[in-house]
């Protein structure tokens, strides 16, 4: 019996096009636009100015605190300017506009493929080397490595869990990434593995992919304490709890993280790009992402700089289709739609899907018939049909005592509702709600 | 590409499931059933049903479009659902006029006063079933005993159902010789629909068909009928070992009345049931022992129907104490 989860979970059709095509390098673009929030935490301070001529991988705004990210220029050339854009969710905020000249690199970058198993840095030099190279969790959620690294005091962690599952549908970014870069994506959990000090690594791979399971269970062997679990396909299983019980068969509690079970995780991407930073010096300046949809001519996975416009890589695929109506950043599941693709690719960004005009809309509101279903679904144990009610009416103290907060938003219910209501929104209002009324409690 | 970008928060999929096809599913599970209710009991079995669902459908949309003056839902074909589990817990020589009133009761007290899918606390085909049942007890109690196809409507032959012969004779004679009596159907008969009764219950194999139907097809989960049957077959077990002579075995209780009916089609109504799985057990349990208890200690022969209406009324209660079990919620990572 295949691993995985045992409360909830759905499973939309995969969907996964561009999963057999090979990674292509997207020629650097003219200009590059880089948001100085691309990460969970405090936005970064820029220490460039307009004018200012810029390496490849060149600091261009620190890291502001603890839980924030140094980001560097993905370009060689002139800081063209310094304001606000939007970004990719549709917020405003401060982004550095560099015009391209050339493609030259920092020295202190080491640019050759040749593969560096040693791990010649200690734990503390590892820590510093992934803050200073602006490293963030690559699966979605941008969060700072290196303090997902730093394990609390009283805290023990005894496994790391990397996050192979690629749930979604459609993406095949992870999945290229571990057929192509799997030596280093694995040199890169070992070095994970020493900065947390523990022995034992779990790699978890939902089913669908084979080939990547095969390959990297090859690679692995080599390795002392890494292993490779292949996981029934079940869609929230990328999430960390769920992932975390599905390999490790422990629960995290309701509001706490996953060190509280003695567990980290981190996705493929994120490993690979820790073994660049810690055995190549190379800043977090590119990353893959997969653009994919129905209509799409060449569906395809693209290495690209960050700060280039999403435009470019829709471009790359074939042009955007006569019948699209809606362009998702990310998965189909918890992506965000776009108002318009020249918004800049940033470090969170995994893929872009472009949807035809007739999956582009809402199926139509009908009245609820309390089938439940989307209390089978919940892999959080949720009652999503109640929270919505709820919320609707405002009644936010019992939204709270639901547990509203649990919610990871991954959108099973309101995928699987045949009245097609739209719970999760409901849900989102009600969970912000129910966390600034906290906040307000907590600070008086 | 147009211009414009449709823009919704996530998910940007759906499941394509929708509440026409889980109607539509539940309609096929019945779909067994019907063919077994027609051989035994003739064409009047489709004269009745047909009456039930159109009236049924007539009221939901003369309601909504003059009363209510609402978007028309009979689309959503849960009215052609509640007028197919109405005809089925009626015996077919009932005069079409009581169909038609049982229908209107369904549907405009049992449903729409209630505001509509959704929102009815009780089981719409229950309700109906229920007022006619005390409203026309001899009308509703006389049961034409299943002759075949050619079986005219409204037969004068009629007889008594299994669970009824049994109340009769209660105290009277052991259970043994009650059995053993000439109008008693055999077990076989039983579960193949060959006995008096109700248009849609006397088919136990029938039903069961559905019930896997509509499991495979994930319409309903197994908490509800299982925990009913389990229930039912627990207590008259229990009986039945205590006293063999005034008790009739479990698969007798199983096989007869309106129990299998009501476990998979009428207890697991979406709307009248709880949300949560383990509130679901808790109300087939208490369906069960309700069931039971009717059947064995009062004046009724059947209490199948009072049982899922009683339950329907604790719902909202075990909706509100019993939750789903929560991820993270009891933490046991020994």
């Amino acid at each position: 019996m295949l691993k995985t989860f045992p409360l909830g979970g759905v499973h939309p059709p995969e969907n996964k096009f561009s999963e057999s095509a090979p990674t292509e390098e997207l020629p650097v673009p003219a200009q590059v636009v880089i948001p100085i929030s691309q990460h969970i935490g405090a936005p970064s301070d820029p220490v460039v100015k307009r004018g200012d001529i810029v390496k490849v991988g060149q600091l261009i705004a620190e890291s502001k605190g603890f839980v924030s990210a140094n980001i560097h220029s993905s370009v060689s050339g002139k800081v063209a300017k310094i304001d606000g854009v939007t970004d990719s969710s549709g917020y405003r905020q401060t982004a550095i506009t560099i015009d391209a000249e050339g493609d030259e690199w920092l020295d202190s970058v080491d640019r050759s493929e040749q593969l560096t198993k040693e791990v010649k840095l200690s734990r503390e030099d590892i820590l510093s080397r992934c803050h200073e190279m602006g490293i963030v969790g690559l699966g979605g959620a941008t969060f700072p490595s290196h303090v997902k690294l730093s394990v609390p005091p009283g805290k023990q962690c005894d496994t790391l869990i990397i996050n192979g599952v690629e749930c979604e549908p459609y993406l095949t970014s992870d999945h290229r990434l571990m057929l192509e870069k799997g030596e280093e994506m694995v040199v890169g959990i070992s070095i994970l593995m020493k900065a947390l000090g523990v022995d034992k690594a779990m790699i978890g791979i939902e089913n669908n992919k084979p080939d990547a399971i095969e390959h990297i269970k090859k690679i692995s062997a080599a390795y002392k304490g890494i292993s490779v679990h292949s996981l029934k396909i079940k869609y929230p299983q990328g999430a960390e709890k769920q992932l975390i019980k599905a390999l490790l068969n422990r629960e995290v509690p309701s509001g706490m993280l996953p060190i509280e079970v003695g567990a980290v995780v981190h996705n493929v991407g994120t490993a690979f790009a820790v073994y660049e930073a810690v055995q190549k010096n190379k800043p977090l300046i590119d990353r893959i992402v997969t653009v994919t949809g129905k209509s799409l001519a060449n569906p395809g996975n693209y290495r690209v700089r960050i700060g280039t416009p999403v435009s470019a890589l829709i471009d790359a695929a074939g042009g955007t289709p006569e019948d699209t109506g809606k362009i998702v950043n990310g998965g189909p599941m918890m992506g965000k739609a776009l108002n318009k693709s020249d918004v800049p690719v940033v470090k969170g960004t995994s893929g872009i899907i472009l949807f035809p005009a007739s999956e582009s809309r809402r199926v139509r509101v009908t009245p609820c018939i309390r089938c439940s279903k989307c209390i089978t679904v919940c892999a959080m144990g949720l009652e999503p049909y109640l929270l919505m009610s709820l919320a609707e009416r405002d009644m936010y103290d019992i939204v709270e005592a639901n547990k509203v907060t649990d919610c990871m938003e991954c959108g099973s219910c309101s995928y699987i509702c045949p009245a097609g209501r739209p719970l999760l929104d409901y849900i989102r209002l009600g969970k912000s709600t129910v966390f600034s009324i906290i906040r307000e409690r907590n600070s008086k | 590409m147009s211009n414009l970008l449709n823009v919704s928060p996530s998910p940007h999929v759906h499941g394509k499931e929708t509440t026409v096809n889980l109607m539509k599913g539940v309609l096929i599970a019945l779909a067994p059933a019907f063919v077994v209710t027609v051989l035994f009991f003739g064409y009047a079995a489709i004269i009745i049903t047909g009456v039930a669902v159109l009236s049924c459908v007539i009221f939901e949309y003369l309601i909504q479009r003059f009363i209510l003056r609402r978007e028309n839902s009979v689309n959503d074909l849960s009215a052609v659902v509640t007028g197919v589990l109405l005809a089925f817990c009626l015996p077919t020589n009932i005069p079409l006029w009581l169909v038609v009133l049982g229908s209107l009761v369904a549907i405009g007290m049992g449903k729409m006063t209630f505001g509509g899918l959704g929102c009815n606390p009780f089981n719409p085909a229950l309700v109906g079933r229920v007022f006619l049942f005390l409203s026309f007890p001899v009308q509703l109690t006389s049961w034409p005993k299943p002759k075949g196809f050619l079986t005219g409507y409204l037969d004068a032959n009629t007889g008594a159902t299994p669970l009824g012969i049994i109340k009769e004779n209660y105290g009277e004679l052991p259970v043994s010789e009650i059995m053993a009596m000439d109008q008693m159907p055999g077990y076989t008969d039983m579960f193949m629909g060959r006995m008096a009764g109700s248009l849609g219950e006397i088919g136990a194999l029938a039903l069961l068909i559905g019930m896997l139907y509509m499991l495979w097809k994930k319409i309903i989960t197994w908490h509800i009928p299982v925990s009913i049957i389990g229930t039912v077959i627990v207590i008259a077990g229990g009986l039945w070992l205590v006293n063999p002579s005034e008790n009739a075995d479990p698969l007798f209780h199983l096989l007869t009345g309106g129990l299998l009916l009501g476990a998979i089609f009428m207890a697991t109504d979406y709307v009248t049931s709880p949300m949560s799985s383990r509130g679901m057990i808790i109300y087939g349990i208490g369906i069960g022992l309700l069931t039971m208890v009717i059947r064995r200690y009062s004046a009724y022969p059947e209490g199948v129907q009072f049982a899922i209406l009683i339950m329907n009324s604790v719902t909202p209660l075990i909706n509100m104490y019993i939750k789903p079990k929560r991820f993270g919620e009891e933490v046991n990572n020994g």
